[in-house]
């Protein structure tokens, strides 16, 4: 980039600054501290200034997570690394760290030209401002949804302002007890979108998180809660392909979503964390007799990633599905994969995985399919796909797989490949360099999955894409 | 299970090194505790149902016992040797031929090869400890085995008949210890069956059997295994092969016995050109519960392993089935394949697969496959139009399932021994 460029760009930030103040009230100082403890706790849920049933909901889930012991028998060893002690749990504002658009790394700045990310947004994620203004820009979207009788808050807000909607299903589908990150989160959730939508609803258009969002959407220990009432279908998108820069090194989000009778829900995530980043994420749907939960996952960055998620097929011809994509670069591990638990007759449920890890990047599946009891027509399909671009890449499979019952079939398919060298040569042949070689070989191989995500976002992955296997050939 | 280490084991041929062994073994037995499900080696499996306690190292058989499981043991006809162990007590022993004594093959029960040939022994005799989750039971069985037949086929010699070893429980709440460790040297070939049978149906006994193979490069070592324990028997198999260089080594394994069957198998592949080949079959009924562990790991490029394992399930049998391919990192142009294969013939079996894959090198074929299922409704339709009774239909696409795998012994002989013992197992059963 040259440096005019970089001056343009930095005017267009700089005009921008002022419009992005927020509405939220910024004169408090709260503090958190360092570490977890029943203060720190007490001391989110006053800020917040959430009811008893909800300080409670919290305090017992912090109990459930100092009792969990880490699940250290099969998981990475890297988690040994987090040191809960020396973790802030909640950010006021005050507290978020204040850093010029100087010091960002020149990387992220030329990947944020090179995505396409508007310029308005660049400082948001860069972290040099907190929040944008961004109810502007969508404001005719939420008058929309609000004839439709469609509710799209935040976690507080929910839970103060609709508990009769959000309270039945608010930890239900996720308890707490789930797993230690689960408890941590339902002990210091912040942020994050929670979201109702009537019966019959169609919503036409895709709900965004990037629809409401400021410092805390984004926030280390966000609490997702999608409704769709009898027959409503929604379509929700997390994250961006642009690199999140951080420097909170933990984040633990619960995503929970309910489809009712014959509701649809998809839930496409994108994410590029910095490469110090944990993100341990439980996701978890539960679909209705009839109903359909998607979930359309991309992974790429961060340090450790371990998410899987899951559908909970509770009605008869509910179905759940998982499309994954796992992009591993060098010291990353990205630990992924999809959980099937058919508990009704005629469900079905599809997982299609694909990886792919580069230099010394690791990218391991790991799933479950569950047809525990006396079900009848219930099939799986999984599919996980690994591409090995070096040769010290590493890839790893592990699922489990449990049948019974009558006329189920469940097929488990694994394949492990790299880009064939005759792959590589015709095309380098038509005057390719071996480099674009590699990324178009690889977009080929994501290619079937990349058309479940929406225009926009499979224009920018593949260029993220072509970024992440730049230098790795040769 | 302390009943059993109090009993003596045999006095006769202790060296030094054999005395460290079975000590190391029994301090591994007590150390260790038993395991739980929370150890991901032992996910699925009903550890609270698996007791060992009560059981037993028995006293010999009678000698009319002995003869007569001699008498029963005529599953190969044609064969290079035969070694018949009862409850550990030696019942037959039918050496080499004086051709392959002067060409320096050695086949010997346990002891009598601790004694005639110590520093083979030393080098190869409970080298092999599994690290699939029973150690603690290997450790039992190196302090107690005293039963089990060596088997050492020197560079260069070519054995076309198999040696035939049967290994039998009789008693009450008998514990067994069968041992089965083959040796080929470069450039040598030889076959080995191992049975383990149960003189009763109502006696229950304990089997810790331990089996190694150590194929040098170029050999070729071919190993199928019968296993119809009552279904009183707690059962622990645990196998490894390794395999050098140019090797072609290949198990079949039959199963279809015991109340609680632990199988372990690994394989290390160690030499480039190695070729092994692990194909298993198992009908499990009733209650039977089958819990097989395998591995396979790829130490050496240029190498492939295949494994087939399949498994038709009954009323509220359970399988386990948990494969882990590992390449290491180097190990390139390796091709590398798992496929568990389930037949679910009743609405209550249950079936589990974990079939894994750890891939460091990234020049390679590796694949994994699991299904599971029930009769193809529409082959089934397909012969009942053609005026085959249910019964009979269901039951030839069953033996078809697991034609598969029997083909794979090369023998016509003891294929048709093993369809046999199928169709006895489930003949009244199918529906």
């Amino acid at each position: 980039m040259s440096d005019t460029d970089t001056e343009i760009q930095d005017e267009a930030i700089n005009v921008d600054t002022e419009k992005g103040n927020f509405k939220y009230p910024e004169n408090y100082e709260f503090d958190a501290g360092v570490g977890l403890t029943e203060d720190s706790v007490r001391y989110i849920s006053n800020v917040k200034g959430e009811d008893q049933w909800i300080l409670d909901f919290r305090l017992k889930a912090l109990e459930i997570f100092q009792k969990k012991p880490m699940p250290t028998k099969w998981a990475d060893k890297d988690l040994e690394n987090i040191h809960f002690d020396e973790i802030r749990y909640y950010l006021s504002k005050g507290q978020v760290p204040a850093r010029t658009w100087d010091e960002v790394p020149d990387d992220v700045k030329e990947t944020f030209e090179r995505l396409g990310i508007p310029e308005q947004e660049r400082k948001f994620l860069a972290g040099v401002e907190a929040q944008f203004d961004s109810e502007a820009s969508y404001s005719r979207m939420k008058e929309d949804l609000e004839k439709e009788g469609v509710i799209f808050v935040g976690s507080t807000e929910g839970l103060m302002k609709y508990p009769e909607i959000f309270k039945p299903y608010f930890g239900k589908v996720i308890p707490t007890s789930d797993n230690k990150f689960s408890a941590l989160n339902s002990a210091t959730f912040s942020g994050g979108s929670f979201i109702y939508v009537p019966k019959g609803v169609k919503l036409k258009q895709p709900l965004q998180a990037y629809f409401r969002i400021n410092a805390e959407n984004f926030g280390q220990f966000e609490r997702t809660l999608i409704i769709a009432d009898e027959g409503a279908e929604i379509t929700y998108m997390e994250g961006c392909t642009a690199p999140k820069f951080e420097t909170a090194t933990l984040h633990s989000a619960v995503v929970e979503l309910v489809a009712l009778k014959g509701a649809k829900i998809q839930y496409i995530t994108v994410q590029n964390w910095s490469s110090n980043v944990f993100n341990l994420v439980t996701k978890r749907g539960m679909a209705d007799e009839g109903a359909e939960v998607k979930w359309i996952d991309c992974n790429i960055g961060s340090r450790l990633t371990m998410k899987y998620p899951g559908v909970v097929l509770k009605g008869k011809g509910a179905r759940g599905e998982v499309l994954s994509i796992a992009l591993a670069n060098d010291g990353q591990h990205q630990d992924t994969g999809a959980k099937m638990m058919h508990l009704a007759d005629n469900t079905t449920s599809n997982i299609i995985s694909k990886s792919i890890s580069i230099g010394k990047g690791r990218s391991t599946y790991r799933g479950q399919v569950h047809m525990p009891k006396h079900l009848k027509n219930c099939k799986n399909n999984t599919e996980c796909d690994a591409l090995l671009i070096n040769t010290n890449s590493r890839t790893d499979t592990y699922p489990a797989i449990t049948t019974r019952g009558e006329n189920n079939t469940v097929q488990h398919e694994a394949s492990v490949s790299k880009v064939s060298a005759e792959q590589i040569f015709y095309m380098m042949q038509r005057g390719l360099n071996e480099g674009e070689a590699m990324s178009l070989a690889v977009n080929g191989f994501v290619n079937e999955l990349m058309k479940a995500f929406p225009m926009e976002y499979s224009v920018e992955l593949k260029r993220l894409i072509d970024m992440e296997m730049e230098g790795s050939v040769g | 299970m302390t009943t059993v280490l109090e009993q003596p084991t045999n006095t006769t041929n202790h060296p030094a090194w054999l005395s460290a062994r079975r000590d190391a073994g029994k301090a591994q037995f007590e150390m260790l505790p038993a395991p739980t499900a929370r150890d991901e080696r032992w996910r699925f499996a009903s550890v609270g149902k698996l007791s060992i306690d009560g059981f037993a190292p028995a006293a010999a058989p009678t000698a009319d016992t002995l003869a007569g499981l001699v008498e029963r043991s005529n599953l190969v006809s044609d064969r290079a040797g035969q070694l018949v162990f009862a409850d550990d007590a030696q019942a037959q022993f039918e050496g080499v031929s004086d051709e392959l004594a002067a060409q320096g093959v050695i086949y010997l029960p346990v002891l009598d090869a601790i004694a005639q040939h110590p520093e083979l022994m030393e080098k190869y005799f409970l080298q092999e400890s599994t690290e699939l989750g029973s150690e603690k039971y290997f450790g039992l069985h190196a302090g107690l085995v005293k039963a089990g037949s060596i088997l050492f086929v020197p560079k260069g010699v070519e054995i076309e008949k198999p040696f035939v070893n049967y290994y039998w429980t009789s008693g009450k709440m008998a514990a067994v210890f069968p041992h089965t460790l083959i040796i080929a040297e470069a450039n040598s070939n030889a076959s080995v069956v191992d049975i383990f049978f149960s003189e009763t149906a109502t006696n229950q006994a304990l089997n810790v059997s331990v089996s190694n193979i150590h194929a040098a490069s170029g050999a070729k070592v071919f190993r199928k295994v019968v296993q119809d324990w009552n279904e009183k028997t707690v059962s622990f198999q645990l196998d490894t092969t390794v395999a050098e260089r140019d090797t072609l080594v290949k198990n079949v394994a039959v199963n279809i016995g015991a109340e609680r069957a632990r199988f372990e198998n690994q394989t290390r592949i160690e030499g480039p050109g190695a070729d092994v080949k692990m194909y298993s079959l198992t009908v499990a009924e009733n209650s039977q519960e089958f819990d097989q562990r395998t591995f396979q790991t790829h130490y050496a490029g240029n190498a492939v392993s295949d494994l087939l394992y399949k498994n038709a399930l009954l009323d509220n049998a359970r399988t386990i089935f948990s494969g882990l391919i590992k390449v290491a990192e180097g190990a390139q142009q390796t091709d590398a394949y798992q496929t568990n294969r389930n037949l679910l013939l009743d609405p209550t079996a249950e079936a589990n697969a974990l079939p894994g894959l750890e891939i460091l090198a990234n020049d390679v074929k590796c694949s994994h496959g699991a299904t599971t299922g029930n009769v193809d409704s529409e082959e089934l339709f397909y012969m009942m139009q053609r005026g085959i009774a249910k019964r009979d239909a269901m039951k030839l696409m069953v033996f078809g399932f697991f034609e598969e795998v029997i083909e794979k012994v090369d023998s016509d002989e003891l294929a048709d021994n093993l369809r046999e013992l199928i169709r006895n197992k489930f003949e009244s059963k199918i529906h």
